[in-house]
């Protein structure tokens, strides 16, 4: 009973940091743009538009941890294989950016993309006919991740397949992914990918302002994305998910059709990870088969283990300050990062189960005079439970 | 001036030994007294002059012979103007050298200005490679003779075919002589004058053959007029495609074996950490990678004794892979039991430092690992079907492996332990089993096999440090697939995955039969989470 309230508790808590966590985000956000746009290039509180650019990527990897952070931190379901959703969603929106080229590509052909003409391609293939709208990439973004996330999560969940295999699966789907989408057959521009993109519903995607409001649209949607999420998690349907995380064969014989829940919470995670994908692509300009490679598909999860599962605010954290530390890393010593990073796997699995912010949570309680009650973080329970 | 002199003394001195060298080459530049005329002759006759004298040079049928014929096949033959001696042009590290076609010496004074070439057309050139066979079939060792008739296939003419008719009788070795009745074969169902029923005959006899060439004749001869020597060639012809087709199909098999045997190889090492320790080793590939560096590193260390060196790697990589096994259970995955995401993420953590060791040790290039020579080659069962020896090796190696591993685990105390442990581990504690040596020991035998499978996936791929990478997940698909704590389950998924992949691969391509052999792994563990073998009773839980 006590673990109970706790977990109501803990939707509260969560729930009390949520608004001044999305003002700060939304202030942040506001005060890069203006300071790109308003101060002069010498002053010292401008942010270059490289700069702009790179947090506008690190706001999409948030994106992407919250997404992880939705089925491995409340509902124990670890995904090897978000990465997936992600490069589809990215594809989508390449697809779109491709088609607005028109005939300013090196070959000049208003029907045809390069690598099309490059491979002897006579006529577009029918699934990118339309994809010049930009109202129907975006459902696309939005509809092929989330599809792909029903049928695998309503085949895998119906009959049970749970903890370390229904990783393993989603590793292999990435990786077949992966696979399938370094063919040049495919028509997604095989090794290359999808790149040399100009302009996004007329707005040239090299010029400053364009790269700007990017910027902006990503930490709107990231608010926007971190409330909706919030919300869900601490409604009824949110108790559920957080019941079969900690018990699920109990959960079952209440009367909960668990794996509804999962295979909903599932495509959820899989459509916010597409628009993180979606919103990825024209920033950084290119999208390739490397996206759907299981090695990042792997990071994800250690983002929002650093910052703390179970906890949105924490796997958004986790995402900003490891993508932080790649960057500086990569630049002064490239070779040395995956040294970190393994390590980083290593040392927070084993001393940090709880991730940053469970740090702070402890530290405040040693301080303090009242506990503030942590989001439980321990699925070891959880996957015992259902394994049996 | 003295100086001077003394100078041109030394010089001279330094001279002398060098030309008398010189005129050593060519005193031993001497062609046999028997063909001496014959050799002078070819330096003087002109080009279409040359075939007769050719053919009296063959006529002494002499296997010393060989040397100058294929000299001037190449175009490689010239001789010196001022004393009319043969000699060969080789290229050495870009540079152009001359040798003494008899006394096979070097002749670095010589150069360009004192050679005339003797030159060589095509109609000579064809006349050359035929006669160079027929020299060599009356070599001693059976294997030149039958090189040589294979060789005769594809241009029979009126000399080979004299040859051979004087040959065929006489020939001792009984798989030479096949190949020479062949080739005679050949002859006679092309041969329009003789009678419709010795063409048959030959005809027939063509049919058993698998031969390129023979197909070759037998398709010629369905374009000929005469009825009944076309109708008896197209049903030759069946007959081989027949033959050639049921021979395909065994180097499919073979060659899924052989991607089964890998399979198996990789993934053996993970059916005990995963399947029988519950333990996810995210890090495995790694070992098999270890594996493959360790007999790289055994054979920079013993360069002149390659063929011997895989002895030393075998063992060699299963202590390295083993230890580091060893070590990462004591130091990590021991703190996280009863946690496998956990342990997931943290083992994958090892794997990437563990890659990123080996790119800085190494340095990210590919190594190549040189085969020892008795691997090396193929068994050649007959034109169209041949086992690759390697592989047949590895296949072997893998079974062998496979047994020993079954061996350890019913036989020895350690398997017995292991067993205990993975069945129910508190009752095994309460019965005085030491669960942490044995997990320790496990996770050891485990990685150990691991770093076996990369001595002997280094025969077969380039060793580089993503070559743990490649198998990982194909080797979880393996033991999910077989069914999780059951070795034998894990030997028919390695085998009858690999055949699956390799039978696809010709009707849909090599990447897409991945893709859909991935795919059918992830259907079949929706329907069959256990995999094809799952346990029963009191392990399954």
């Amino acid at each position: 009973m006590s673990r109970l309230s706790q977990y109501f508790s803990a939707g509260r808590t969560s729930g009390k940091h949520t608004m001044p966590f999305v003002v700060i985000l939304l202030a942040l956000t506001a005060f890069a743009c203006l300071s790109n746009l308003l101060l002069p290039a010498d002053s010292v509180f401008h942010v270059s538009t490289y700069s702009i650019t790179l947090l506008g990527k690190y706001l999409c990897y948030a994106m992407l941890a919250l997404a992880v952070d939705i089925i491995w931190g409340y509902c124990g379901i670890l995904s090897l294989g978000h990465g997936a959703f992600f490069a589809l969603g990215g594809y989508a929106m390449g697809m779109y950016l491709m088609r607005q080229i028109g005939d300013r590509g090196v070959y000049g052909n208003p029907n045809l993309p390069d690598f099309m003409i490059f491979l002897g391609w006579k006529q577009l293939p029918w699934f990118w006919h339309g994809m010049d709208h930009f109202w129907l990439a975006m459902i696309m973004v939005v509809l092929v991740p989330g599809l792909l996330a029903f049928v695998f999560g309503w085949l895998a969940f119906r009959s049970r397949v749970t903890g370390v295999y229904l990783s393993i699966m989603t590793q292999a789907l990435t990786y077949a992914l992966m696979l399938a989408f370094f063919r040049n057959e495919m028509g997604f521009g095989g090794n290359n990918g999808l790149t040399d993109f100009k302009d996004i519903l007329g707005f040239d995607l090299q010029s400053d302002h364009t790269r700007v409001a990017l910027f902006a649209i990503t930490g709107v949607i990231l608010a926007l994305l971190f409330v909706i999420s919030q919300k869900i998690l601490s409604s009824r349907f949110g108790k559920v998910i957080l019941a079969i995380r900690d018990a699920e064969a109990r959960s079952r014989f209440i009367g909960y059709r668990t794996d509804h829940y999962k295979v909903w919470l599932f495509v959820f995670s899989a459509v916010i990870a597409g628009i993180a994908g979606a919103l990825y692509v024209p920033q950084v300009g290119i999208i390739n088969p490397g996206e759907f490679s299981p090695i990042n598909s792997i990071e994800m999860v250690i983002w929002v283990a650093v910052g703390g599962r179970g906890t949105l605010i924490g796997a958004i954290i986790g995402a900003l300050l490891v993508n932080y530390a790649k960057t500086r890393f990569t630049a002064i010593m490239p070779d040395a990062w995956l040294f970190a990073l393994g390590a980083m796997f290593v040392l927070v699995t084993l001393y940090l189960p709880k991730g940053l912010v469970g740090v702070y949570a402890q530290l405040m309680s040693k301080r303090g005079s009242k506990t503030p009650p942590t989001p439980p973080a321990n699925t070891t329970a959880s996957v015992k439970e259902s394994n049996a | 001036m003295r100086h001077l002199l003394a100078f041109f003394c030394c010089l001279f001195g330094l001279l002398a030994p060098l030309a008398q060298g010189a005129e050593s080459d060519t005193t031993a530049n001497q062609p046999p007294a028997n063909i001496a005329p014959l050799v002078l002759d070819l330096t003087q006759a002109k080009l279409n002059k040359l075939l007769p004298i050719l053919k009296q040079l063959e006529a002494v049928s002499d296997e010393s012979m060989v040397p100058l014929f294929h000299a001037m096949m190449n175009g490689d033959l010239y001789f010196i103007k001022a004393n009319r001696q043969l000699v060969v042009a080789t290229e050495e590290s870009g540079q152009r050298l001359y040798k003494g076609l008899y006394s096979h010496a070097m002749m670095p004074s010589i150069s360009e200005d004192d050679l005339k070439k003797i030159r060589v057309n095509n109609r000579l050139r064809g006349y050359l490679r035929n006669a160079i066979a027929r020299v060599h079939l009356t070599a001693a060792s059976p294997d030149v003779r039958e090189a040589a008739v294979r060789e005769l296939l594809a241009h029979l003419d009126k000399d080979t075919i004299t040859t051979l008719e004087r040959l065929y009788p006489n020939e001792p070795n009984k798989k030479v002589k096949e190949t020479m009745g062949l080739a005679l074969a050949m002859n006679t169902a092309s041969q329009t004058n003789l009678p419709d029923s010795t063409r048959i005959a030959a005809i027939d006899r063509l049919s058993t053959s698998l031969e390129n060439d023979v197909r070759n004749t037998l398709t010629t001869l369905t374009y000929q007029d005469n009825p009944a020597i076309k109708s008896a060639a197209q049903t030759a012809l069946k007959h081989i495609a027949q033959r050639v087709e049921r021979f395909n199909f065994l180097n499919q098999l073979f060659f899924g074996l052989s991607l089964g045997s890998v399979l198996l190889l990789a993934s053996i090492g993970l059916a005990i950490t995963f399947g029988v320790m519950g333990v996810i080793n995210m890090a495995h590939g790694e070992m098999i990678m270890l594996g493959a560096y360790t007999t790289y590193v055994v054979q920079l260390m013993m360069p002149n004794y390659i063929d011997y060196s895989i002895w030393v790697a075998i063992p060699a990589a299963f202590l390295v892979s083993g230890s580091v096994g060893v070590l990462i259970e004591r130091l990590v995955i021991r703190h996280l039991h009863g946690r496998p995401l956990e342990t997931l993420l943290a083992t994958f953590g090892i794997s990437l430092i563990l890659q990123q060791l080996v790119r800085t040790i190494f340095s990210p290039l590919n190594r190549q690992v040189s085969s020892p020579s008795w691997m090396s080659g193929s068994w050649e069962i007959n034109p169209v079907f041949s086992l690759t020896l390697n592989r047949l090796y590895i296949l072997a190696f893998s079974l062998l492996v496979f047994l020993v591993l079954v061996m350890v685990l019913k036989k020895t105390s350690l398997g017995l332990n292991v067993r205990a442990v993975s069945q129910n581990r508190n009752m095994a504690k309460a019965m005085g089993v030491r669960t942490a040596w044995v997990d320790a020991m496990t996770f050891g035998l485990g990685s150990g096999i691991a770093g076996i499978a990369g001595v002997a996936l280094s025969q077969l791929t380039n060793v580089g440090p993503n070559l743990g990478q490649d198998y990982i997940i194909n080797s979880f698909m393996v033991v999910v697939f077989g069914g999780v704590g059951n070795l034998l389950g894990t030997l028919v998924a390695a085998f009858s995955l690999g055949i699956a992949t390799k039978f696809l691969e010709p009707i849909t391509g090599a990447v897409l039969s991945a893709i859909l052999v991935l795919v059918f792994i992830i259907l079949f563990i929706q329907k069959r989470p256990k995999g094809l073998f799952p346990q029963k009773g009191r392990a399954a839980e």
